[in-house]
């Protein structure tokens, strides 16, 4: 059994109301040292199989088909054994 | 002329749809399970609005992958006339069958309320009986309005005439006041290149009749039924 992460973020240069809300937010609380925010998402899958390499290759697909929509957003991933 | 009406789990502007089409335009008109995949039959497709599948992980992406959404993308290809209002829309995005995605509206609220948006082509099917530049006041209904696209994808789309609908004041001018989720250069409707699938925001079937605050919206159905020669 494998464990996947899969982080999801708006791309660069897309506007992310939330992350701008949270920005504002942060700043009146006083932490002014906050310079930007993005939101995203993250999530854990269980896989089954421990060909690290073919695991990967059908996150990265199962990405690209459906967890991330590609117009909008990037993506990383982690794969562990 | 016969319609069929998308109910995905989750729908809950197809009966608003099948009404209009049915009583207030009196055509033919069936609705067509999301399990199904048979669409054959119909001359017009429609995605109606609602929170398909609730909406989770992005609005639309797990309705794109129902059983009936091959059969729409096949009707599509064909030529036949498909159109997604508010969260049909979506689906139609996140199915590829419209260029763009969408976002949550700037203001993170959920906003419902009447709109002006502005034809901006009448070389449609859904535009053909309207007025350039004509304003239909329209509502929307909507916690993900803000489409999004490629800069160099939308220079594409305008050069073919693909932006439908902008957001505008109600004398049709696109200002940014007007403009209520902070969608791409105020867009409220796009088609596809060859103009036979449409996707929009605000809800015609919700502006089709003078007791229900405007009837603007019958522009969108009689330019339908004149296209298809009804």
């Amino acid at each position: 059994m494998a464990r996947a992460k899969v982080y999801i973020t708006l791309k660069e240069g897309i506007l992310d109301p939330q992350g701008k809300t949270v920005l504002r937010a942060l700043k009146s609380l006083g932490y002014d040292e906050v310079g930007d925010v993005r939101v995203g998402k993250y999530m854990v899958l269980e896989l089954d199989g421990d060909d690290k390499a073919r695991l990967e290759e059908r996150l990265g697909e199962m990405t690209e088909q459906l967890l991330a929509n590609p117009i909008i957003e990037d993506y990383q991933m982690e794969v562990e054994i | 002329m016969r319609f069929g009406v998308v109910v995905f789990p989750g729908s809950n502007c197809d009966h608003d749809c099948h009404y209009v089409i049915g009583s207030v335009l009196g055509q033919d008109v069936d609705y067509v399970w999301h399990g199904s995949t048979d669409v054959a039959g119909f001359d017009c497709l429609v995605l109606p609005g609602g929170f398909a599948y609730g909406d989770y992980l992005r609005t639309g992406a797990v309705a794109r992958f129902s059983p009936v959404m091959k059969a729409v993308e096949k009707h599509a290809a064909a030529g036949g006339l498909v159109i997604g209002i508010c969260n049909g829309f979506q689906i139609l995005l996140e199915a590829g069958l419209l260029p763009g995605a969408i976002m949550r509206n700037v203001g993170l609220k959920f906003i419902c309320r009447f709109v002006d948006v502005r034809v901006e082509t009448t070389s449609t099917p859904w535009t053909s009986a309207a007025s350039q530049g004509q304003v239909l006041r329209i509502p929307i209904a909507h916690n993900e309005g803000n489409y999004q696209v490629p800069p160099e994808v939308l220079e594409e789309m305008k050069r073919k005439g693909q932006v439908v609908f902008r957001y505008c004041s109600p004398e049709g001018s696109v200002l940014p006041e007007f403009n209520p989720n902070g969608a791409t250069e105020s867009i409220a409707g796009v088609c596809n290149a060859e103009g036979n699938v449409l996707g929009m925001m605000p809800h015609p079937e919700r502006a089709s009749e003078a007791e229900l605050g405007s009837a603007d919206g019958m522009v969108i159905w009689k330019s339908l039924l004149a296209h298809c020669g009804v």
